[in-house]
């Protein structure tokens, strides 16, 4: 189901992962964009549910794919204190392997997130899995733990007692782990192949739940973007040095967008970067207050931007200006980013009602709806003609039935 | 030796060697490639290895116990998806032993339950006071079960005092809400201060400043000189300690009551914990404010996050205490925010052994409260 021209090439491609496979938040690229076509749009719970099963353990964090098995991590046990990784054949939905552990760090959180709030990152070798807990576990796909680490025990102020939620990135071939909080606040870029600290930064003292966005920068490096607070610090990958700051400041809860050499921030509304090629500097190309995200991160599609407030009002508006084209109220409220694809977008709502839009209609279209019946927080998946959803029991596979 | 002599000397040193491998492991990853190997090797191991295996998380650090929880779940799940057995006699031996580890003891009877749940079932009853929590909880939901029963069918008095055991051995909160509902709904007294073993009577002494968050890090006179008879600059002149009691069930200490709703404050407040014996044990915190605790002089830890949540038992912090009186000291800072959800600036603390079991200052009121 893929199309045949694909107009860019996913990095993740020369470390094993294939073009197809969602290996990260929001998809290979980090934007929540799949190039995929033949989604089900007029969802239907009979024709487009493949499967539909339980899961171990309660979480948010999105599932990835590789190939045929999908990744999907989760928390158990009276102080969620069970930390799970499961691996589910995507055929069918039968569990190929699950992994436990015990955390290490902090369990508590917020009654509506979870400990299994950020959302894995893989390089199609290697599967990296991060919990609120701030423990770290790196697996082959085959569910064999690598390596491990602990990094409230490593570092005892490292910490949320709302829960911790950035998801891990891979950049510049470095594993990149937000542990950023209101006391012993840091991002640290560790070895893949064996945990150890490459770098550690001091981040601001203050809670932050976005993940950071990967920029190439041309003959195969990549620029590290960090949001926060203080707004988007662009790092180095490989020892963790500032090449520049974006100092106006940047919401701690959605996260930015990268499309076109442009980024989009959730600041002062939705604030468009326009970054150099060589990753060494940016201009500030647009600012709207009119675009202002919510809880979800904005999507970026073709010459649209769009974004999704907490009242569910989706808003359309056009990369090159910033200007609002158009908006379309939606059932909310939206915990999980949306993704697009074959200019569809779909999205979860906090009920669990999937809407898909229509982006090629004027002003946006509802073309199809399907309630799921529960609490949908996490950013769903979308791999070979499938979407993956989840909530605190359960994954989906919605797909058209001739997937099967 | 972890009594792998049956697979032959060579085998066994080389299974000791990848357990001392994992065990080595220590923070910032170090000893992590070592590991990996080790765990390599141990994963192509035999069921047979798995109570060795789990007895080499005896005394272990948590980075070595769950990579050899790494190294059980690969065989447990390799052993039963080839049609293989587990062994349960083992297994259960080692859960039964309970000079081994707390939790890798759960992993047993988690592997024994998922292959024979009706032994498992039938061992549950014997973990009422285990050390490990978890199993603890099984047998108290059991108990609980079987009290909702008899209360349900009348048989009040059998109820109570199945109550009364389920309340005994229950740790976890949620349980011991239920237990002492059911109880109170059965017109019984409970004292869940008393259980917990929160400690209510305190002397207070604020408030100092906090301006721009820097009360966190200034060394006001508490910390210097914490004699009762002692005076400081406080922020609106001198301060003295004061005595606070709480009466809340949980053992919240409002620093609101005695110094009204204030912000950018910092409070102290200070108790005498007298132990019968030299003993370790955990001092167990709840507090949204940013805080700082001593024990006989000695910063035991900090943190300065604010109204992110509070829960009993946010922290649990091991200490050693020493036979007779122990000083207990307790900075709690306010910040400046104005929202509702951030009007408090208290704590709750408790003194208690791993298992979260209350331990109670060897007081005169403390034993004439227990006695009643």
């Amino acid at each position: 189901m893929k199309k045949i021209l694909l107009t860019f090439t996913f990095a993740a491609l020369a470390n094993g992962a294939a073009a197809g496979d969602w290996t990260g938040f929001r998809g290979p690229l980090g934007n929540g964009v799949s190039d995929e076509v033949g989604l089900p749009v007029a969802l239907n719970a009979k024709k487009h549910i493949s499967w539909r099963i339980d899961l171990p353990g309660r979480g948010l964090s999105s599932p990835l794919v590789v190939g045929n098995r999908v990744f999907v991590t989760a928390s158990a046990g009276t102080r969620q204190d069970q930390l799970q990784i499961i691996c589910i054949n995507a055929a069918d939905g039968s569990v190929i392997w699950q992994r436990q552990f015990w955390a290490m760090g902090s369990t508590m959180c917020h009654n509506k997130t979870s400990i299994a709030a950020p959302t894995p990152v893989t390089d199609g070798r290697l599967l990296f899995a991060i919990f609120s807990s701030n423990d770290l576990f790196c697996l082959d796909l085959d569910g064999n733990l690598q390596w491990l680490r602990g990094m409230t025990l490593d570092y005892p102020n490292a910490r949320n007692s709302l829960g911790m939620a950035s998801s891990l990135v891979l950049a510049g071939g470095v594993l990149v782990a937000q542990v950023e909080n209101d006391s012993e606040s840091f991002t640290a870029g560790l070895d893949k192949q064996t945990g150890v600290n490459l770098w550690r930064a001091d981040r601001p003292k203050s809670a932050n739940w976005t993940t950071a966005t990967v920029q190439k920068i041309g003959s195969g490096a990549e620029m590290l973007l960090l949001q926060s607070g203080d707004g988007i610090h662009a790092v180095n990958p490989k020892n963790g040095e500032v090449v520049w700051h974006y100092a106006d400041g940047a919401s701690t809860i959605p996260s930015s967008a990268l499309a076109g050499g442009v980024l989009y921030v959730p600041s002062h509304g939705l604030t468009a970067l326009e970054l150099a090629d060589d990753g060494r500097s940016f201009k500030q190309k647009w600012r709207s207050s009119r675009l202002r995200p919510g809880t979800a991160s904005p999507l970026v599609h073709r010459d649209r931007v769009y974004s999704l407030n907490n009242a569910g009002v989706l808003t359309c508006g056009d990369t090159d200006s910033g200007k609002r084209l158009w908006q379309l109220r939606l059932d909310g409220p939206f915990g999980g980013s949306p993704v697009v694809a074959d200019n569809h977008l779909y999205a979860f709502n906090e009920e669990g009602k999937a809407q898909v839009v229509d982006l090629s209609a004027p002003e946006g279209r509802i073309a199809g709806e399907m309630d799921l019946g529960e609490m949908i927080q996490c950013s769903p998946a979308v791999s070979n003609g499938a979407l993956y959803v989840r909530s605190n029991g359960r994954i989906w596979k919605i797909a058209r039935k001739t997937q099967l | 030796m972890l009594g792998l002599a049956p697979l032959g000397q060579a085998a066994a040193d080389e299974f000791d060697k990848s357990v001392a491998a994992l065990r080595a492991v220590g923070g910032e990853g170090q000893g992590n490639t070592a590991a990996g190997q080790a765990l390599q090797r141990l994963a192509k191991g035999g069921a047979d290895t798995l109570p060795a295996l789990l007895a080499g998380m005896d005394g272990a650090n948590l980075f070595a116990a769950n990579y050899l929880r790494g190294a059980v779940e690969v065989i447990a799940g390799n052993t039963l998806a080839k049609g293989g057995e587990l062994p349960l006699v083992e297994l259960g031996e080692f859960l039964l032993n309970r000079s081994h580890d707390a939790k890798s003891r759960a992993l047993a009877f988690e592997l024994i339950a998922r292959v024979d749940a009706e032994a498992a079932e039938q061992l549950i009853p014997g973990f009422l006071g285990d050390p490990s929590v978890d199993l603890r909880r099984e047998a108290v939901a059991r108990l609980l079960g079987q009290a909702d029963g008899l209360a349900k069918v009348g048989n009040k008095p059998a109820a109570v005092l199945l109550y009364r055991q389920a309340l005994d051995a229950a740790r976890d909160l949620d349980q011991i809400k239920s237990i002492s509902g059911a109880l109170r709904e059965l017109g019984r007294k409970v004292n869940l201060t008393l259980h917990f073993g929160f400690l209510v009577d305190w002397q207070m002494a604020g408030p100092f400043h906090n301006k721009d968050r820097a009360g966190f890090e200034s060394v006001f006179g508490p910390e210097k000189n914490a004699e009762l008879s002692a005076s400081y600059d406080g922020m609106d002149g001198k301060v003295k300690w004061q005595g606070y009691s709480t009466d809340d069930e949980y053992g919240m200490v409002d620093f609101n009551k005695p110094y009204g709703d204030l912000k950018e404050v910092t409070g102290y407040a200070q108790t005498e914990f007298v132990s019968g014996i030299n003993r370790p044990a955990e001092l167990r915190l709840g507090c949204k404010n940013a805080w700082k605790i001593w024990l006989n002089g000695e910063l035991v830890f900090g943190r300065d996050e604010y109204h992110r949540g509070m829960r009993i038992d946010q922290y649990k912090l091991p200490v050693q205490l020493k036979k007779g009186g122990n000083a207990i000291l307790i900075k709690a800072c306010q910040n400046e925010q104005v929202e509702d959800w951030t009007v408090q600036w208290q704590f709750q603390l408790r003194v208690c052994d791993a298992t979260g079991t209350a331990i109670h200052s060897a007081t005169k009121k403390n034993r004439e409260v227990a006695a009643q």
